[in-house]
């Protein structure tokens, strides 16, 4: 870390926004963005006056010396509410002890700089707002350092800060509060001067979350923990099968329940449900158990898992559209049927099942309307809320509440639950109403990670490496039918099917890699780390085989194969190997070692992990993890992500969820199966590779090499290859 | 430590209680049952049929959920491992965090679907009906534990009677409330009176259990 | 409806609610403590867990009407018990959280374990803590709070 930081980026990320100082309404002062200014206007006190809404704040310091710091991201569970403040803090030179973090509600200034729209996904909150936050962090601590010099009568110069104190000549020195005033009439700096790693005081330390002490004595207020007055709850009876409708209903006994307000019929995104809103969830529930509903699910597809998987696995002995076409696919045909091995894998639907239940707020008073929405996707939840209620997008106050979890689940191409409130909020106008998806709609509620078949075939050379490579993946495409489609297909490979495959490390010379993308009446959704669930798990068990038969060590072989680019893998495979050499070389009896890497979301991971069995299952006794995620921000939180993220890969090994007749076979946690304590590593040591590259993202790369790792070790122990999940029988 | 237990027992033993005069008693007459006195013993054989029923209701799910070889109880019709981790702890009660009692109140809570009866818990592995793949224990070896009185918290005839006539969570099994789908738990094959008299007549033959293969 | 006397944290606090509703909704919106989570419902993944009486209960599954007069103490109230506060202290220190959701429930099962027993094992840790779903999958600094916490105790 003693290098300087390779950090080329173009300084002027925000091109179209401009920084604004201006004393807050209850005081202090607010460093702000304002955007798509008229060509003529500077940055500068000459802004124009801060608004209501939306805001635009990103600093906020108050005259009590407290420091405010948006959040342009959803906290789920990632640390972005600790992590993003601290790069700002440390361009500023806060005193971290001051410092308050805030969720930024829906807003222009708070899109994501490289998306575009305001989002959580695709591990992009350190990665893309890096560069914004330290920015704004410098500009800051400029302004108030001319502030002091200029009442110091000194040159900028002549001061440094540390601490939220200003310090200049002769002893003088200034808190960042007393300089409010004066700061608000400086003009924000044009160039300023990020620091060098070595200057760093807090990017790069081990920070401990802002948000635990909120979060481990109950006062953490999430989504779901909303209390407005007169507020109303309400529950949607969904119909059984997607897309089907309320042939007829008899609400009766639902409306003689004592505090039930209404029960209406709404549309669905796909479909109609019906709508029962009470004082109470208990009320509400009760109800809706006892609405009795005929639906008419007449005309729609009623979804099979054991026809689907006829289906796929037929499918799959036949090329897709093309995703990559290296080499000969014909090289493959002339490798004898000794060197060759013919794999066929299965991959089930996945819910993500965060453990707060997805819910949305929404009050509706005509020409305005306020929503609260633990939200990965705000701009696209905000028009969701808007189209549905008749409204501009501004005229909807979209606050982003804490999520407990989200992996995926509430960044929801179609904003299926926010429509739901914005349709019974437009109802109860004038009266908020918070909807509230039980767990048993949100198991049968659609939305997974789409079941998978992948075949491969592969034609291994004289010297035990791949030669020849046919890879076939079915599964439904993510993004086909939204407005994400024009970016993510190309030449009818939908790109979120293939990564991990198509774009893969390793060097195979002949490599055919093709998709097809049935479509099935069950919504699909993005999944923690994507494609990169089902397609590091193909990759890393057959690499894994190859290395068996070819007689040479998992790692070694691992090394031989990779691209001689492929830097950071090799880095991650060289640390997870140096880390990792002690245990693997005394290994009790009965224990096995796996191993498996794989970079996504260009942060690279290595696992190696020590298994054994019991009570028929796979117990994961330790996991050495390597990563290389560029500039380490906060390496607490980084170890945090990875030491979770490998636990929630493990759900690749347990859960599913299956259909018979359209309907979903699981209801809930009771059938669903997820990873506890005993299905995680017991230990898991993470090592950060260290690096002055720009930092990556954490959230999704931790969770595909645990499966095949995982399964790596059980072949060891069983002899046998695991190629359907989840692991039913070992 | 046993008289912890006692309720334990209870549940079990209260299971055997039972039928007599169930009419599709001597159905199994198959069972490996007798040797010769059986044959000639009118009062015996009677004694064996009842075992056959008691037995029939011991190891219905309502009563061999609880009566794992393993370390954890079981649920449902179908007799799956119960979710979410259940073990069965020291006293077969659970372990501190995770009790029996974390969910199982001392009545049913039809409105979440969770059966509850007074000091909910497993009974003790002495009174295991299965073997450690969950498949449930031949009638004679069942029979056997039964009756084993270092086995049975050390009750006689008499006490194996009371206990399927009394025991509360014997007694639960005839009334075992609603699942959390709303629909009604399934109940034992006899009804509790068949249970008590077919106990009865068992324990008025002197408990003959059918002979081991 | 039906008028209920309940002792939370130790205060007694008045209910008048339908008697089959489950204590975590008495508490979350009559009492106005949201400390407590609904996760599924059905006593699978912990995320409800207060202690009645002492013992760590599933509030999603436990109908008000069962409590009675025995005590209850939720995550808000937790604190003010010595080893509860021990054991938030080590979560904190361990830097325990991520989205935080259950771990309410997580800390009220390891403080029902800890009471018991003063130095868990891996194995306690895993059976006591075995039913307490984490969908971040905290685990591995959950066991080593438990642990730390066991230290301060």
């Amino acid at each position: 870390m003693r290098a300087a930081l390779k950090l080329d980026y173009d300084l002027d990320l925000n091109r179209r926004s401009f920084l604004r100082v201006s004393i807050a309404a209850a005081g202090g002062l607010l460093v702000s963005l304002y955007l798509d200014l008229p060509a003529t206007a500077q940055e500068g006190n000459q802004a124009p006056p801060p608004r209501a809404y939306p805001p635009d704040a990103f600093v906020h310091i108050r005259p009590d010396g407290k420091i405010l710091i948006t959040v342009n991201r959803l906290e789920f569970g990632q640390g972005v509410q600790t992590s993003l403040p601290m790069i700002l803090a440390d361009e500023m030179d806060a005193d971290w002890s001051q410092v308050v973090a805030e969720l930024a509600p829906a807003a222009d200034v708070y899109k994501d700089p490289l998306y575009g729209i305001q989002m959580v996904g695709g591990s992009g909150s350190i990665a893309h707002s890096f560069q914004q936050y330290r920015e704004l962090g410098a500009k800051t601590r400029a302004m108030l350092v001319v502030a002091a010099a200029d009442r110091w009568h000194v040159s900028p110069d002549q001061c440094r800060t540390e601490n939220s104190v200003v310090y200049g000549p002769a002893g003088k020195s200034a808190r960042y509060a007393e300089l409010i005033k004066d700061a608000a009439r400086k003009a924000a700096p044009e160039k300023i001067r990020l620091k060098n790693a070595s200057e760093f005081r807090l990017i790069g330390k081990r920070v401990p979350r802002l948000d635990s002490r909120a979060k481990c004595d109950g006062s953490q207020k999430f989504g779901l923990d909303l209390d407005l007055p007169g507020m109303k709850v309400a529950v949607v009876a969904h119909p059984p099968v997607f897309g089907g409708r309320v042939k007829s209903m008899d609400d009766k006994d639902a409306r003689g329940i004592a505090g039930v307000h209404e029960v209406f019929e709404i549309p669905l995104v796909k479909g109609g449900g019906v709508a029962v809103v009470a004082d109470k969830f208990w009320t509400a529930k009760q109800a809706r158990d006892r609405l009795k509903i005929d639906w008419d699910l007449s005309g729609i597809e009623h979804a099979d898992s054991s026809q689907l998987w006829t289906r796929y696995k037929e499918t799959a002995r036949t090329p897709g559209n093309v995703a990559v076409a290296r080499g000969d696919d014909k090289v493959l045909d002339g490798v004898p049927a000794a060197r060759r091995i013919v794999a066929e894998y299965e991959f089930p639907y996945l819910a993500h099942t965060p453990m707060d239940p997805l819910n949305t707020t929404i009050r509706f008073d005509g020409n305005r309307a306020e929503a609260w929405v633990p939200s990965q996707f705000q701009t696209m939840d905000q028009m969701a809320i808007a189209q549905v209620l008749g409204l501009k997008p501004e005229q909807v106050t979209f606050h982003t509440e804490y999520a407990g979890g989200g992996f995926g689940r509430r960044a929801v191409i179609d904003s299926h639950v926010q429509r739901e409130a914005a349709v019974i909020a437009k109802r109860l106008r004038g009266t908020p109403v918070k909807l509230i998806w039980t767990r048993e709609d949100d198991v049968r509620g659609g939305y997974y990670r789409p079941m998978h078949a992948h075949r491969v075939e592969i034609g291994i050379g004289p010297d035990g490496l791949p030669a020849a490579w046919r890879h076939v993946v079915v599964g439904q495409s993510l993004v086909a039918g939204t407005p994400f489609a024009v970016m993510m297909i190309k030449n009818g490979v939908d790109a979120t099917t293939v990564e991990g495959t198509a774009n893969t490390n390793y060097h195979i010379p002949n490599f055919h890699v093709s998709a097809h993308h049935p479509t099935v009446n069950v919504p699909v959704l993005w999944w923690r780390s994507v494609g990169n669930t089902h397609t590091a798990f193909v990759m890393e068990t057959l690499i894994d085989e190859l290395a068996t038969r070819a007689k040479i060590d998992p790692i070694a072989y691992r090394r031989k194969l990779l691209k001689p680019d492929a830097k950071k893998l090799r880095g991650a495979l060289d640390l997870v190997d140096e880390q990792s050499a002690t245990w693997r070389n005394r290994l009790p009896k009965g224990h096995a070692v796996g191993i498996a890497c794989h970079e996504c979301f260009d942060t690279a991971v290595a696992c190696a992990v020590d298994v054994s069995i019991e009570n028929k299952r796979p117990r994961i006794h330790r996991a050495t993890v390597a990563v290389d995620c560029g500039l380490a921000v906060n390496p607490l939180t980084i170890k945090s992500q990875f030491q979770g993220g490998i636990g929630f890969g493990i759900t690749q090994l347990t859960g599913a969820i299956t259909f018979k007749d359209g309907r979903v076979e699981q209801r809930n946690f009771d059938g669903y199966n997820l990873p506890y304590i005993i299905d995680a590593p017991v230990t898991v040591d993470v090592h950060i590779v260290p690096s002055t590259e720009a930092p990556t993202g954490c959230g999704e790369p931790p969770v595909p090499v645990i499966s095949p790792a995982v399964v790596n070790a059980l072949a060891k122990l069983t002899g046998k290859r695991y190629r359907s999940l989840p692991l039913v029988t070992i | 430590m046993w008289a912890n237990h006692r309720s334990l027992l209870a549940v079990f033993l209260s299971m055997l209680v039972g039928f007599v005069t169930c009419i599709a008693l001597s159905t199994r007459a198959s069972i490996e049952t007798t040797d010769k006195a059986s044959a000639v013993d009118p009062k015996l054989a009677d004694g064996l049929a009842a075992w056959e029923q008691v037995y029939s209701v011991l190891t219905s799910p309502r009563c061999i959920n609880c009566h794992t070889a393993t370390t954890y109880p079981q649920q449902g019709d179908d007799r799956r491992r119960h979710f979410a981790n259940i073990i069965r702890g020291p006293a077969g009660k659970g372990v501190p965090g995770l009790n029996c009692v974390s969910c199982h109140q001392s009545e049913n809570a039809d409105s979440t679907g969770v059966p509850g009866g007074p000091n909910w818990h497993l009974a003790p592995l002495s009174m295991r009906w299965q073997d450690k793949n969950d498949r449930p224990l031949s009638s004679g070896t069942v029979c056997r534990a039964l009756v084993d009185r270092t086995r049975n918290n050390d009750l006689n005839a008499a006490g194996l009677l009371k206990h399927h006539q009394e025991e509360p969570l014997v007694l639960w099994a005839w009334s075992p409330g609603r699942r959390p789908d709303g629909t009604r738990r399934t109940l034992p094959p006899l009804t509790h009176a068949e249970f008590v008299a077919a106990t009865r007549t068992w324990v008025d033959a002197g408990t003959p259990c059918p002979r081991a293969k | 409806m039906a008028t209920y006397q309940l002792k939370v944290n130790g205060q007694s606090k008045q209910v008048n609610v339908d008697p089959s509703t489950p204590l975590l909704w008495v508490l979350r919106e009559e009492l106005k403590m949201t400390g407590t989570k609904y996760g599924c419902g059905i006593s699978a993944c912990g995320a409800c867990t207060v202690h009645v009486d002492g013992v760590a209960t599933r509030s999603c599954v436990v109908p008000v009407s069962l409590i009675g007069d025995r005590p209850i103490v939720t995550i808000e109230g937790i604190g003010s018990d010595a080893v509860g506060r021990a054991v938030q202290e080590a979560w904190i220190e361990k830097d325990v959280v991520q989205c935080g959701y259950c771990q309410s429930g997580q800390i009220m099962s390891a403080v029902a374990l800890l009471k018991v027993t003063a130095k868990p094992t891996d194995t306690n840790i895993e059976e006591s803590m075995g039913g307490n779903l984490c969908r971040c999958a905290t685990y591995v600094r959950i066991r080593e709070a438990i642990k730390s916490a066991a230290e301060q105790i």
